[in-house]
């Protein structure tokens, strides 16, 4: 169903309110992409489309089709059946070095036997400009990447952050439309790559070009994108902004992938009303129809401890953890136990009540089969 | 495609020009005739007669055991030059290190001829013991050189961990950095002991003219025409070999597979 | 605490020497003093006065021409095995095996057959009713008549040295990772410039020691030319051989030696310059 959606073609819910870029132009369409090694799926009729001058994230977990989706776009793959649409032109059977774009691989792929210079200066020289440009654009470069002065030495005696800014370097100074990025900041440590995501957005304004990211990492890519494609199993799960996504997860995969979350099976009983563990809470969810099987999406920061009586249900704290902003705690009731971020403590053994304000509860559909397995699939 | 073809087309015409004289070594092996360039119809009579003679099992049973333990001998030593070398300073790890590499790179009959007359000057008889020597001087490097990789990815802190659990420095490399490098010492003594068979040149030059290993029994028999035993002989070597590894090969696939599987 | 520290590094040093000693011992006996002996008997006469008549030997017409020769032949079964080994490597890469295992194994199993035997092989392919006549004969061309000329002793330095080439070219092409030649097609290099400006001299230091692993040793055989030269073609080998061993001069034998090394060293002066481990890791 979220497959279903992404073939919807021409909405993408919550993108209209980010609307500096609503106007803006599909760069890229992938029509009805499949992609089989062998008996094994890896893009099951993938429909997807990439707007000029967005950052657009593909999220999963590791086999979900996300780097085959960026391959195939980059040229290193070609699909079985569909398109892949640039600029208005097919370009699924041109070869890589023919398109306007340009990646940036998870291990740099330096060249070792080239210094940074020769490095950078290589696309440019395949492409037969003149010394003179190639000098400056190699210096403009550097100077983007925060690596003046950098040029007469090889790859082997830079740092791994270092690196991956010279493979960026070498990517951008051939001014792609599109620059691929495949888990640039994979290698790097957490520090660094804090740092780096800082030093990608700021590159991205500066260039004004279309970034296309793939990553695991759910933190990087609500922090950096515009747009962010969750998928597994070879199947787009949601398209949306960040704050769709985290806000309101279409599926329990999507839910379960991004943060934490407390997903539970309940029955929407009717309209604003939905039977959870044998209480009932009142949302603001309609046209699930009546009695119909759900998932409750409730994110532990939402749930609010209070008196007993005062809850919707009554359970007891089991386990406290001290997280530095907050509280994790978790409370057995009614046969399940709830995660709980707040800043007030309840000390183990204490009974609770729990309230959930009707905003805060997600209602989803049950998920098909394949996706029902996928729910497991969490890293 | 096409291109996957040829490729392996080309790969399969290298293997036949490199395979085409075992090949024709194993159909003379068959040759009724005693000349080579005769086909004097099929038999096997040359396998029962390598059994008999005498000249050809004992230069088989030299080259053996010679291989053998020229082969041994360079694995014990390499291996404890190489842990050696790898503790030593910059300096003379550089020196040691491109001392090595002199037997290697050098040609075989500088090597040869150099240890003979290494002999000659300090009156060390010619015979079994001067070739296993030079032998072993010859291919030690070889093993040093599959040694030392596997040196540098064993990291020091298992080997310390060793001795702070209280094991003896001796102990500690025997149960720890010895299982460790192993692939490599292993290694290094097939190819020490594979070298070590079909060497001639070195072999030549420190023996003296009562012991033969196969090789010089083939090199003085080269201008009257070869024995055919000597074919049956090596076509049986060879096909014993190759029985060896394929099974080898297998078994390492197969465990391979199953911790893929896992 | 201090104290107990030094008493440590005291064992330690102690250690050290321990196990390295029986290696210097070894190579300064066994690879330092004969190369000095051949120095020695080199640069002096048979009754031990200092001479460079030996070294000289050389110039002399006959064994000038034979160094000629050896150079020139082994020079050209140098680029042969380069020019079948490096597109062999490539296709080799590009099959994706898992392990170098399989490759090496393939390319060193024919060792396992005696090289003389496989040398001796080459006779009965390339005779007047060899083989290679015989297959020729039988579409209708006309005989080659190979055997005893030099043409047959390159055939069979290329093969014998053939998978010395193969292994070092081949290892250092399957070190290359995919996505670096990717990086290049995504940067606008197309097949062949990936080729000429990433994968050779990528694979620059496989090649140098293939160089040198298929050179010296082609230039200082004396089996090869024996037994496909038919004893008529002499090479600078087979002169060193005679000298120790039928003609007794060991000091024009180890004056020729030295020349011989000049080149070797030369090559070796060129490994040490491409292999930056200086622990020749990438030769097996």
């Amino acid at each position: 169903m979220a497959a279903d959606f992404a073939k919807g073609k021409e909405s993408r819910p919550g993108q209209t309110e980010k609307n500096y870029m609503a106007q803006n132009n599909k760069l890229i369409n992938l029509e009805n992409v499949t992609k089989k090694y062998g008996s094994h799926v890896v893009l099951d009729d993938l429909n997807l489309y990439i707007r000029e001058n967005e950052f657009l994230t593909l999220l999963g977990p590791s086999g979900c089709g996300k780097t085959t989706t960026l391959r195939i776009i980059g040229g290193f793959e070609t699909p079985d059946t569909g398109r892949v649409i640039f600029d208005g032109q097919d370009i699924s059977n041109v070869p890589p070095n023919k398109r306007q774009l340009n990646t940036v691989f998870q291990k740099y792929a330096l060249f070792t036997h080239m210094t940074i210079a020769e490095n950078i200066a290589f696309g440019l020289k395949i492409k037969k400009k003149s010394s003179q440009y190639i000098k400056d654009k190699i210096e403009y470069a550097l100077k983007l990447v925060n690596l003046d002065g950098y040029g007469n030495r090889m790859p082997d005696s830079l740092s791994g952050g270092q690196q991956q800014r010279i493979a960026i370097a070498r990517a951008i100074v051939n001014e792609p439309k599109v620059l691929l990025l495949d888990e640039p900041l994979g290698a790097l440590d957490l520090k660094l790559r804090q740092d780096m995501q800082y030093e990608l957005i700021r590159l991205k304004n500066e260039l004004g070009i279309t970034f296309v990211y793939v990553t695991h990492d759910q933190e990087e890519a609500l922090t950096m994108s515009d747009t962010i494609v969750v998928m597994n199993q070879g199947y787009i799960q949601q398209i949306g902004t960040p704050q769709d996504i985290y806000n309101e997860p279409q599926n329990a995969f999507v839910a379960d992938f991004i943060g934490d979350s407390n997903i539970i099976g309940g029955v929407m009983l009717e309209d604003h009303v939905v039977e959870i563990l044998g209480a009932k809470f009142q949302c603001v969810d309609e046209g699930f129809g009546n009695n119909t099987p759900v998932d409750v999406v409730i994110r532990p920061e939402d749930v609010d401890l209070v008196e007993p009586e005062e809850g919707t249900i009554q359970g007891v704290v089991t386990s406290l953890i001290f997280k530095g902003v907050h509280y994790e705690m978790e409370v057995e009731a009614n046969g399940f136990s709830w995660l709980v971020h707040s800043t007030d403590l309840s000390p183990v053994g204490k009974k609770v009540g729990i309230r959930v304000v009707p905003f805060d509860i997600q209602i989803m559909n049950k998920p098909e089969s394949e996706d029902e397995e996928a729910v497991g699939v969490n890293e | 495609m096409v291109k996957k073809i040829l490729q392996k087309g080309y790969i399969g015409l290298v293997l036949v020009f490199l395979y085409a004289p075992i090949l024709v070594l194993a159909v003379l092996s068959f040759n009724k005739s005693k000349s080579r360039a005769k086909w004097g119809g099929f038999t096997l009579k040359w396998y029962g007669e390598m059994l008999r003679n005498e000249k050809i099992l004992s230069a088989l049973y030299t080259t053996l055991l010679i291989a053998f333990l020229s082969a041994l001998l360079a694995t014990v030593l390499g291996t404890i030059a190489a842990v050696a070398m790898s503790r030593m300073k910059k300096l003379p790890k550089t020196i040691m290190m491109s001392i090595t590499n002199i037997p290697m790179l050098n040609s075989e009959i500088v090597t040869g001829i150099s240890l003979m007359i290494l002999y000659y000057t300090i009156s060390f008889s010619l015979g079994f013991t001067s070739v296993l020597l030079a032998l072993t001087a010859a291919h030690m490097p070889y093993v040093i050189l599959n040694v030392m990789p596997k040196l540098r990815q064993t990291s020091r802190s298992t080997y310390e961990a060793a001795l702070d659990l209280g094991a003896s420095p001796v102990r500690a490399f025997f149960l720890i950095v010895l299982p460790d490098i192993f692939p490599g010492v292993l290694s290094g003594f097939m190819l020490a002991f594979t070298l070590a068979l079909d060497d001639f040149v070195i072999t030549h030059f420190t023996k003296n003219a009562r012991i033969n290993t196969l090789s010089t029994v083939i090199y003085s028999e080269s201008r009257r025409g070869i024995e055919p035993e000597i074919y049956a002989l090596s076509t049986v070597m060879f096909t014993v070999v190759l029985i060896l590894l394929v099974a080898i090969n297998r078994g390492k696939a197969k465990v391979a597979k199953k911790n893929e599987e896992r | 605490m201090s104290k107990s520290n030094t008493k440590l590094a005291s064992r330690n040093k102690w250690m050290q020497r321990f196990i390295s000693a029986p290696y210097v011992v070894w190579s300064i006996g066994f690879i330092v003093l004969p190369l000095l002996m051949i120095v020695f008997y080199g640069i002096t006469t048979k009754d031990g006065r200092v001479t460079f008549d030996n070294l000289k030997m050389i110039f002399e017409p006959t064994n000038f021409s034979t160094l000629v020769l050896s150079v020139q032949l082994s020079l050209v079964s140098t680029l042969v095995c380069l020019l079948i080994a490096y597109p062999l490597a490539l296709a080799l890469r590009s099959l994706k095996l898992k392990s170098n295992g399989l490759v090496i194994l393939m390319f060193m199993l024919p060792m396992w057959m005696n090289f003389l035997l496989r040398t001796i092989a080459w006779q009965n392919i390339l005779e007047k009713n060899g083989v290679i006549n015989m297959l020729l004969g039988a579409v209708g061309l006309p005989k080659l008549n190979i055997i005893n000329t030099p043409a047959a002793i390159v055939l069979g330095m290329v093969y014998d040295f053939l998978p010395f080439m193969i292994i070092p070219i081949y290892n250092v092409l399957a070190k290359i990772s995919d996505d670096v030649i990717q990086a290049a097609a995504d940067l606008g290099a197309n097949q062949f410039q990936i080729l000429i400006r990433i994968i050779f001299p990528l694979s620059l230091p496989g090649v140098v020691s293939g160089l040198t692993m298929v050179f010296v040793p082609a230039l200082t055989t004396f089996v090869i030319s024996d037994i496909l030269g038919g004893g008529k073609i002499l090479l600078i080998g087979k002169v060193i051989e005679q000298k120790f061993k039928q003609g007794n001069d060991w000091n024009g034998g180890s004056g020729l030696s030295l020349v011989l090394m000049v080149f070797i060293f030369l090559c070796m002066a060129i490994v040490q310059k491409y292999d930056k481990d200086s622990e020749g890791s990438g030769v097996w």
